[in-house]
């Protein structure tokens, strides 16, 4: 611990910047504009890398700041770089469709925090970590992500739900345990990034086979 | 409940004065304001005031059919919205008046005040009062859950619904960063937008059209009543920026009843008004009015930062 800033401190920011990603994910929850929605992954993922940064300084964990490093070039930036560009090639900037409306979405979200709060409480007792109050936030806004793959109908905004739940998990890890080895983070990184080029590919063969990215027009695949 | 001190009651006394005389001014402030930042040179100050003394000085018409209800409402508001300025401590906090209503209370008038203007305006019969009374009540209904959630945030953190209480406890505390009170202060900024009909959900320098709201509703009045209705609706701002700043700002407020803190806390009270006041001009500027029926999201969301708050103060701050 550094003696700049009271333990107590210490907590408020994290306790802060967990409620801001929390936040974050509430808000890509309510978008209806596909580029807005980038733009708050871009953001999620730069929250999530001062957080990250800011516990392996106050921790003294360095391996954290690898982590956060890798979030701030993949996630902040060349993910959302990647996502835009497919974005214009595609021709997609429509606003996203959801399957319910949006209001309702977001009172299915508060449900859905309240579960998770009350989930992650006897496990954060058991951690010893100074974050183990936010990993309840952080199953939350795992929660929330996949609410959001669920309840919209277009392959972009899935593949970025997808993307927030894997910000999420990050997230979890560093409440509960400082962050995973090494190794598996960098794992989890390539993984994502091979992820996303396979999806991209996909996008394209199914809007070259149905005209629409809408997946709704999967279900037609049938034999 | 405490005994009634002489110190108290002047305190009291100022307080509600000072809101009443106040509070045009502060409705003047936002107009000039939003006036400059538009690149227009602006009413003035003290508009407000001149438009109170023009219209008192006017008979009053009343449309046949009008009720005593229709009469009554404009001093109905009034007196709701005094009472309502006369719990929310501004200078101090040793209100001898504040137990009378909590937080929870303080809802239930501005509740009062908003269904008797809607009646009201649904007493004379014409189209436009009771469109724009249906509107009223749809925002109510939307803005008062959020509204609620915001003060009992505050109340948990200060284990208390009176609002003198609670403000005195905030006030105290050490500097700490309270994720909770950050967002419950967004779902309370976005809960005044509605209430005070300001642009991103009415727009109050609209007449005659057919998305106003409140301006909709005071359409028949006229004379001395109207100048009360208006002077409620300034009254109204005040009473949100000052349980804005009272909660979320609380520092430089007297503690108890000694004549120099209050000295000081009138000096400090002006300086963030005068901040608040270009703000909701700023905002006002920056935004588009929307849709009525966008009105809905816009408030579901300052219910959800309000819950949100609620919840983070549970689980993580306790």
């Amino acid at each position: 611990m550094t003696e700049l800033l009271s333990a107590a401190l210490v907590g408020q920011i994290i306790n802060m910047l967990a409620s801001v990603l929390l936040l974050l994910s509430f808000a890509m929850l309510a978008q209806r504009r596909i580029l807005s929605l980038i733009d708050l992954f871009a953001a999620q993922g730069f929250v999530l890398m001062l957080s990250t940064a800011f516990v392996g300084w106050a921790t003294g964990q360095v391996h954290l700041y690898v982590s956060a490093a890798i979030t701030l070039g993949l996630k902040v930036l060349f993910l959302p770089w990647v996502l835009h560009r497919l974005i214009r090639r595609l021709n997609v900037k429509w606003d996203v469709e959801t399957l319910i409306n949006i209001p309702t979405t977001l009172l299915v979200g508060i449900v859905l925090v309240i579960l998770a709060f009350n989930v992650a409480q006897p496990v954060s007792q058991l951690a010893g970590t100074v974050t183990r109050g936010t990993l309840g936030i952080a199953l939350a806004a795992v929660l929330l992500a996949f609410l959001m793959m669920i309840t919209r109908s277009k392959a972009v905004p899935q593949v970025i739900g997808f993307l927030a739940m894997e910000n999420s998990l990050f997230f979890a890890a560093t409440a509960a345990t400082y962050g995973m080895p090494m190794v598996v983070e960098l794992g989890i990184a390539l993984d994502v990034l091979v992820g996303i080029i396979i999806l991209a590919v996909f996008f394209f063969q199914i809007r070259e086979r149905f005209d629409s990215l809408d997946i709704r027009h999967l279900e037609k695949l049938k034999e | 409940m405490t005994e009634i001190s002489w110190s108290g009651t002047i305190a009291q006394l100022t307080e509600l004065a000072l809101a009443i005389l106040l509070a045009p001014l502060l409705t003047g402030w936002v107009n000039q304001c939003r006036a400059w930042l538009q690149n227009k040179s602006g009413p003035g100050l003290l508009r407000p005031y001149r438009l109170l003394r023009k219209l008192f000085g006017k008979d009053a018409v009343i449309a046949h059919g009008a009720s005593a209800l229709f009469r009554t409402t404009p001093y109905v508001l009034f007196g709701c919205m005094c009472m309502a300025a006369a719990i929310v401590p501004t200078l101090g906090t040793d209100l001898p008046y504040a137990p009378v209503a909590d937080a929870i209370a303080l809802v239930g008038i501005l509740a009062l005040a908003r269904a008797a203007l809607a009646l009201a305006a649904m007493d004379i019969g014409t189209a436009f009062g009771t469109l724009g009374a249906r509107r009223e009540m749809m925002i109510g209904f939307l803005a008062e859950p959020a509204l609620l959630m915001v003060l009992f945030t505050a109340s948990l953190l200060s284990q208390t619904t009176s609002l003198a209480t609670t403000v005195e406890t905030l006030s105290q505390r050490d500097l700490a960063i309270y994720p909770s009170l950050a967002f419950a202060g967004v779902a309370f900024t976005m809960v005044s937008l509605a209430e005070n009909a300001r642009i991103p959900v009415d727009n109050p320098a609209t007449h005659l059209e057919l998305t106003m709201i409140h301006e909709a509703m005071v359409l028949e009045y006229s004379g001395r009543h109207l100048a009360l209705v208006e002077w409620a609706a300034s009254l109204k701002l005040f009473v949100y920026s000052c349980i804005g700043i009272a909660l979320f700002f609380p520092f430089g407020i007297a503690q108890g009843g000694d004549a120099i803190g209050l000295l000081l806390a009138l000096p400090a009270l002006v300086v963030k008004l005068a901040i608040g006041g270009l703000l909701l001009a700023l905002i006002e500027t920056l935004s588009a009015k929307m849709r009525i029926f966008r009105a809905p999201e816009f408030l579901g969301t300052a219910f959800l930062l309000a819950v949100l708050a609620l919840l983070i103060h549970a689980f993580l701050e306790s």
